[in-house]
C-alpha cells in the first residue's frame, strides 16, 4: 500500500519536459503579479485574523497564477523585435530598410512633417497614444489624431509657446506661452489663463492626481489642481532658473535638473526637496524616468549620459560620447536620446545595461527639440526645428493595452465614463512620496508600554544633542563673555538631562555598589575583612 | 534581418455592428498601473463614504396593535407574513410588503406570551398569562390576495352610496379594512400562566414554558410530557433545528438547560450569574446556540461543551430581551431593553450595526426575516418596525454590473478596513445619548477595574492571582 502511494506521488511530480519549461516560465511571470512577498503571519497572535489573512494569501497566489497563464496564452499581440543575421548591426539599419520589410500599416507610421516657419516643435501624446499635440515655438498648436492622421484642430496663438501638455485626455491641453500659460479645449477655445505662474518654461501633468506642474523662469515650481483650479503648492526651489523638469510616473514626484549639475526631486506638500543628487559636474540638460520608477537617465553638458538606480541613488551606467538635449524612455525600457540632428536609441541588453540599439540621423538643418515614444506603439516621435517626424523603433511599445487603463480605440461614450472614473479615483496631493507602496501599509502599533531602558537612553541622547546644538544669541555691550556662554550651554544640557530622572537614580545606585566592590577588590587580602559589607 | 512591429488593425479591436458589445482587452501587468495601491485606497475611502450616504435602514413601521408587542413568530413556509402578539391579547398576521394586517386572531384574555408556527405553516400556537394554549389555523395565502383586497375596496366605494343603514355600515367597515377574524381550532387550559412556546422542527410536538416545561401534541388537551426543575419558572424555550428532539430552555434561577425529550431529565445545565431572557440556535451550525442574557451580553455556547462560552458578544447597555439568527447562520439580531436593536456577527465580540429611533421604546422581540434581508423589531410602543439587515443595501432587482460594483466596493473596503481613516468612517454610528453615556461610563469602569487587576497581579506572587477569561467569567458552573 505504501509503495503504491509513493508511486502516485512520483507520477504527479514528473512532467514531460515541455510542460516543465512552461512551468518555469509561468513561475517567473507569476512573481511579477505577486507584487512582492507574502506577509509574515507567524508574529500574529490573533488567531481569527491569522486564518483570514492566510486564506487571503492563498487567493493572491491563485490569482497570480491565473494572471500568469493569461499572459502566456491569452494576450492578443506580441512585442515587436529587430533581429539581425550575420555581421549586421542593429544600429546601422536605416528607417528606409525597415520600411521595406514591414507591413503597410506600420510603414504609415514613418513620416516627416515639414513646417519650417513656426520654429522648433515640442510634442506630447495622450496616455493611450492616440492623440498628439505639437507646439511650435513661434505659436503654432496642432492637435492630431494619430490613428487616421487627422488634423483635429490647429491654432496660431501668435506668441512664443515654450511647452505643451495634454491634461487627462484629449479634450483639454495646456500651452506655456510668452507671459502666461493657457488651457485650451479640444476645439481651440481658450478656457483658462493661468496668470499666477508667470512665464513658464516646462509644463507637465500628473495623471493620477490631476495636478498641472510647471517650472517658471525664476525657478518656482507650481502645482495646480485642474479639477477646481486651486493652486496646491508654489515652491521656491532656491536653485535658480531651470527648464529641465520631468515627472516620475511611478510615484508622481517631479525632478528638476539644475545648472549646477544637481537633480532635485519635489513633492507638493513640502517646501524642501525630497532628494538632491549631484549628477553631473556641469549643467543637467535632460532627465528621463523609466516607467517602472527605478531608473533615471540624466545627461549633462559634459557629453555624458548617466543612468541611475533610484532605489539606492547610485549610478548604474555611464554612456560617453554625446550630450543629449532630450531623453525619453519607452514602455519597454528603450532609451531615446536626441542631440543636434541625431537621434540615438539605446536598448537594454540583458544584464549589460543600455547599449546602442538603433539610430536615426536626420538632415543637418533639423535640430532635434524633443523625442518622445508613443505609448502602445513601436513609434518614436521627434519634434525638431523644421516640424516633426515619426520613426519606427521595433520593440519599444507595449503590445497589449488594457481597455480600462488606456484604450486607443476609445469611443466617446467610453471616454466620458473613463473621465468620471478618473475623477472619482483622483488622488490627493499628499499621496506623492518616494515610495508609493507605503500607502495602505500599517504603522507598527505602539502599545502604551513603558519604553525600554535603551529607548530612554536614546531619547535622552537626542535631547542632549538638541540642547547642545541650540544657537546662542550673540550679545553685545560686554555681555558676551565666553565663560558666561559656556555656563549657559551647560545649564541647557543639564535641563535636558533632568527630564529623564529614572535613569539618573539607577545610575547613582549602580555607582555606589560598584565603588564598594571595586574597593574590596583593590584591598590586599589581609585587609579584606575591613571592606564595607553590603 | 527579421523585423516585427506592433500593427493593430482597427477591425480586430472595434466592434462590427452597433448592436454588438464593445470589445474589452485586459492586460494585468502591474507596470501599466502606477500608484495602484493609492488608487485602491482612494476607492476604499469613497466606498466607505458612499456606504454611509446610502445607509437608510428604516423601511417602515407596522401600526395597529393597541398595547406593547410581546412576541412574534415567523412562518417558515411563507416569506411575506409575520405574526405578532401584544400585551392585551391581540394576535395579528401582517403582510410585510404592504405593512398591513391580513388577519386577526382574537381570543386571549390577558397578555400573549408566546407565539410559534408549525413547520408546515398551517398551525399557529399561542400561549398567554390566561393559562391558555390556543391553536389556530393559518389562512392559506394565495396569489390573488393583494389583488382581491383592492378589488373589494373599489366595490365597496360604490356600495357606500346606496347602503346607509347602521348595520350595513358596520359590515362595510369590516370589509373595507379587509381582514379576517379567525376562530381558534383548539383551546387547551393549564394550571399556571405560560411564558413561552416553541414548535418542534419537522414534527407535531410543541413545548410550553411556565411553571414547568410541558411537551404537547396538537391533538391532546393535556401535555404528553412534563419536566420539572426546581422551584423557578421556565422563561423561554427553543427547539434545535438540526435535532428535532433537543430543546434549550432558560429558567428564572439563572440556569440554561438542554433537554432531550426522549430522556426524563435535563441533559445539560449551565448556571450563570444572571438570567437568560432568550435563546436561539444557529441554523447553519445546530450544535451552537446563543443566549441573550440579562446583563446585556450574549453568550454563544457549543451545546456539547458548556464549561466556557465560545464567544461573548458585548455591546448592549441594558438587558437583552430577544435574539434571532439569520438563516445564513453568520449573523444574529438582538433587541434590548435599552431601546436599540443590534446586529452581531456570529463569531465577533462587537456589533456591526445598531438601529434606534426616538419613537422606538423598549424592544421586546426581534426576528430576522427568512431571506436574510430584513430585521423586524417589536417594541413597547405598539409598533413593529421593519429594518434592512444591511443598511446601505440596494433593494429590488440589481443589474449584474451593479452587483459587481457593490461586490468590488465591499472587497476593497474590507481590504483597507484596518487603516485609521477608513476604520473611522466604517465604524461610525450615531448613538442615542443615554446609550452613549452609559457606554462611556461602563468603559471607564472597566478600564479602572482592569488597571487595578493588572496592578494586583503585578504586585503579587506570580500565579496567585488568576485573571478569568470573559468566556467563563459569568458562568458559575456546569451541572451534570
Amino acid at each position: 500500500m505504501e509503495v503504491a502511494l509513493e508511486d502516485n506521488n512520483l507520477m504527479e511530480k514528473v512532467l514531460p519536459p515541455d510542460e516543465q519549461e512552461i512551468d518555469v516560465e509561468l513561475e517567473a511571470k507569476e512573481k511579477k503579479y505577486l507584487r512582492g512577498e507574502g506577509a509574515n503571519l507567524e508574529s500574529l497572535k490573533d488567531k481569527k485574523l491569522k486564518t483570514q489573512l492566510a486564506s487571503r494569501e492563498k487567493l493572491y497566489g491563485k490569482s497570480a497564477k491565473a494572471a500568469a497563464k493569461i499572459e502566456k496564452w491569452l494576450l492578443p499581440a506580441s512585442a515587436g523585435y529587430l533581429e539581425t543575421e550575420g555581421l549586421e548591426k542593429t544600429w546601422r539599419i536605416k528607417q528606409t530598410d525597415i520600411a521595406k520589410e514591414v507591413d503597410l500599416l506600420s510603414s504609415r507610421n514613418q513620416y516627416d512633417i515639414v513646417l519650417p516657419d513656426f520654429g522648433p516643435y515640442k510634442l506630447d501624446f495622450t496616455a493611450s497614444g492616440r492623440h498628439m499635440l505639437a507646439g511650435g515655438r513661434k505659436g503654432h498648436l496642432a492637435l492630431v489624431d494619430m490613428m487616421n492622421m487627422n488634423l483635429i484642430k490647429e491654432i496660431h496663438v501668435r506668441e512664443t509657446v515654450r511647452d505643451v501638455a495634454f491634461l487627462h485626455n484629449d479634450q483639454f491641453f495646456a500651452a506655456a506661452q510668452k507671459k502666461y500659460s493657457y488651457i485650451y479645449a479640444r476645439d481651440g477655445t481658450e478656457l483658462h489663463c493661468l496668470k499666477e505662474r508667470g512665464p513658464v518654461a516646462r509644463l507637465r501633468f500628473l495623471k493620477n492626481h490631476f495636478l498641472l506642474a510647471s517650472v517658471n523662469k525664476i525657478g518656482q515650481l507650481h502645482y495646480q489642481d485642474v479639477t477646481y483650479g486651486d493652486m496646491v503648492a508654489s515652491i521656491r526651489t532656491g536653485k535658480g532658473r531651470t527648464d529641465v523638469m520631468e515627472v516620475n510616473p511611478y510615484n508622481g514626484v517631479v525632478a528638476l535638473g539644475h545648472s549646477g549639475g544637481t537633480v532635485t526631486m519635489w513633492k507638493p506638500t513640502s517646501q524642501a526637496p525630497l532628494v538632491q543628487m549631484q549628477c553631473h559636474p556641469g549643467p543637467v540638460s535632460a532627465v528621463a524616468f523609466h516607467p517602472n520608477g527605478h531608473l533615471m537617465a540624466t545627461s549633462g553638458k559634459e557629453r555624458k549620459v548617466k543612468i541611475w538606480d533610484l532605489r539606492k541613488f547610485e549610478e548604474v551606467q555611464t554612456i560617453h560620447g554625446f550630450h543629449a538635449k532630450t531623453l525619453s524612455f519607452s514602455q519597454k525600457g528603450l532609451l531615446a536620446a536626441g542631440t543636434g540632428s541625431f537621434v540615438q536609441v539605446l536598448g537594454d541588453s540583458s544584464g549589460g545595461g543600455h547599449s546602442r540599439y538603433m539610430s536615426h540621423p536626420m538632415v543637418k538643418g533639423y535640430q532635434v527639440e524633443k523625442v518622445m515614444f508613443r505609448p502602445y506603439e513601436d513609434v518614436l516621435g521627434i519634434g525638431h526645428s523644421m516640424g516633426w517626424s515619426s520613426v519606427l523603433i521595433p520593440g519599444s511599445g507595449e503590445p497589449n493595452f488594457d481597455s480600462w487603463v488606456a484604450n486607443p480605440f476609445e469611443t466617446s461614450k467610453q471616454r466620458r465614463e473613463k473621465e468620471v472614473h478618473l475623477l472619482l479615483d483622483k488622488l490627493p496631493p499628499e499621496t506623492i512620496m518616494l515610495d508609493p507602496s507605503k500607502i495602505g501599509a500599517m504603522r507598527p502599533s505602539r502599545r502604551k508600554e513603558k519604553p525600554t531602558r535603551g529607548e530612554i537612553e536614546a531619547e535622552k541622547e537626542v535631547a542632549i544633542e538638541a540642547a547642545k546644538s541650540v544657537e546662542m544669541k550673540k550679545k553685545t555691550k560686554g555681555r558676551n563673555k565666553p565663560s558666561k556662554r559656556t555656563k549657559k550651554k551647560k545649564e541647557l544640557v543639564e535641563n535636558a538631562k533632568k527630564t529623564f530622572p529614572e535613569l539618573e537614580e539607577k545610575n547613582i545606585a549602580g555607582k555606589k555598589r560598584r565603588i564598594g566592590e571595586d574597593a574590596a577588590a583593590e584591598l590586599p587580602t589581609s585587609l579584606k575583612r575591613f571592606a564595607r559589607k553590603n | 534581418m527579421r523585423i516585427k512591429t506592433i500593427s493593430r488593425s482597427v477591425d480586430e479591436f472595434t466592434r462590427e455592428r452597433s448592436q454588438d458589445l464593445q470589445r474589452v482587452f485586459h492586460n494585468f501587468d502591474p507596470s501599466l498601473r502606477p500608484m495602484e495601491k493609492a488608487v485602491e485606497y482612494q476607492r476604499a475611502l469613497t466606498a466607505a463614504k458612499l456606504e454611509k450616504i446610502f445607509a437608510r435602514p428604516f423601511v417602515g413601521a407596522m401600526d395597529g396593535h393597541r398595547d406593547g408587542i410581546s412576541c412574534m413568530a415567523k412562518n417558515p413556509n411563507y416569506l411575506k407574513g409575520i405574526f405578532s402578539a401584544s400585551m392585551d391579547g391581540d394576535i395579528r398576521l401582517w403582510d410585510i410588503a404592504t405593512r398591513r394586517t391580513v388577519c386577526q386572531f382574537p381570543g386571549h384574555q390577558g397578555a400573549v406570551r408566546g407565539l410559534t408556527v408549525s413547520t408546515d405553516g398551517n398551525v399557529l400556537v399561542s400561549c398567554g398569562t390566561d393559562c391558555n394554549v390556543r391553536l389556530w389555523s393559518v389562512p392559506r395565502p394565495s396569489l390573488e390576495d393583494s389583488d382581491l383586497s383592492s378589488e373589494k375596496s373599489t366595490e365597496v366605494v360604490h356600495c357606500l352610496f346606496f347602503l346607509i343603514t347602521l348595520y350595513s355600515l358596520v359590515l362595510l367597515f369590516i370589509l373595507i379594512t379587509s381582514f379576517f377574524l379567525s376562530q381558534p381550532s383548539a383551546v387547551y387550559t393549564c394550571k399556571n400562566a405560560l411564558l413561552a412556546v416553541d414548535h418542534q422542527f419537522e414534527g407535531d410536538l410543541f413545548a410550553t414554558a411556565g411553571a414547568q416545561l410541558d411537551i404537547w401534541n396538537h391533538n391532546r388537551s393535556q401535555p404528553v410530557q412534563s419536566f420539572t426543575s426546581g422551584s423557578h419558572s421556565v422563561i423561554s424555550v427553543r427547539f434545535n433545528p438540526g435535532e428535532p428532539d433537543i430543546l434549550a430552555t432558560s429558567s428564572g434561577d439563572n440556569h440554561i438547560s438542554i433537554y432531550d425529550i426522549r430522556m426524563s431529565s435535563a441533559a445539560r445545565k449551565i448556571l450563570m450569574r444572571t438570567k437568560t431572557n432568550s435563546i436561539a440556535w444557529n441554523p447553519m451550525e445546530p450544535m451552537n446556540f446563543t443566549a441573550a442574557n440579562e446583563d446585556g451580553n450574549c453568550y454563544s455556547f457549543d451545546g456539547r461543551k458548556n464549561e466556557e462560552a465560545k464567544c461573548v458578544h458585548k455591546d448592549h447597555v441594558s438587558a437583552v430581551m430577544d435574539i434571532d439568527f439569520s438563516p445564513t447562520g453568520r449573523e444574529f439580531v438582538t433587541g434590548s431593553y435599552d431601546r436599540s436593536v443590534r446586529i452581531f456577527p456570529y463569531n465577533g465580540g462587537h456589533s456591526r450595526e445598531i438601529y434606534h429611533t426616538k419613537r422606538m421604546q423598549r424592544v421586546f422581540c426581534v426576528k430576522y426575516s427568512s431571506d436574510a434581508t430584513y430585521v423586524i423589531s417589536g417594541s413597547d410602543d405598539t409598533n413593529l418596525r421593519l429594518w434592512k439587515a444591511k443598511a446601505s443595501e440596494q433593494l429590488g432587482v440589481i443589474l449584474p454590473r451593479e452587483q459587481k460594483k457593490h461586490e468590488y466596493n465591499e472587497a476593497v473596503k474590507n481590504r483597507y478596513k484596518h487603516l485609521p481613516e477608513i476604520k473611522r468612517i466604517v465604524r461610525h454610528r450615531h448613538l442615542p445619548k443615554p446609550i452613549y453615556k452609559a457606554k462611556a461610563e461602563s468603559r471607564a469602569m472597566n478600564d479602572a477595574k482592569r488597571r487595578k487587576d493588572e496592578r494586583r497581579k503585578a504586585h503579587s506572587a506570580p500565579g496567585t492571582v488568576v485573571t478569568e477569561s470573559h468566556r467563563t467569567r459569568r458562568i458559575i458552573k456546569e451541572v451534570e
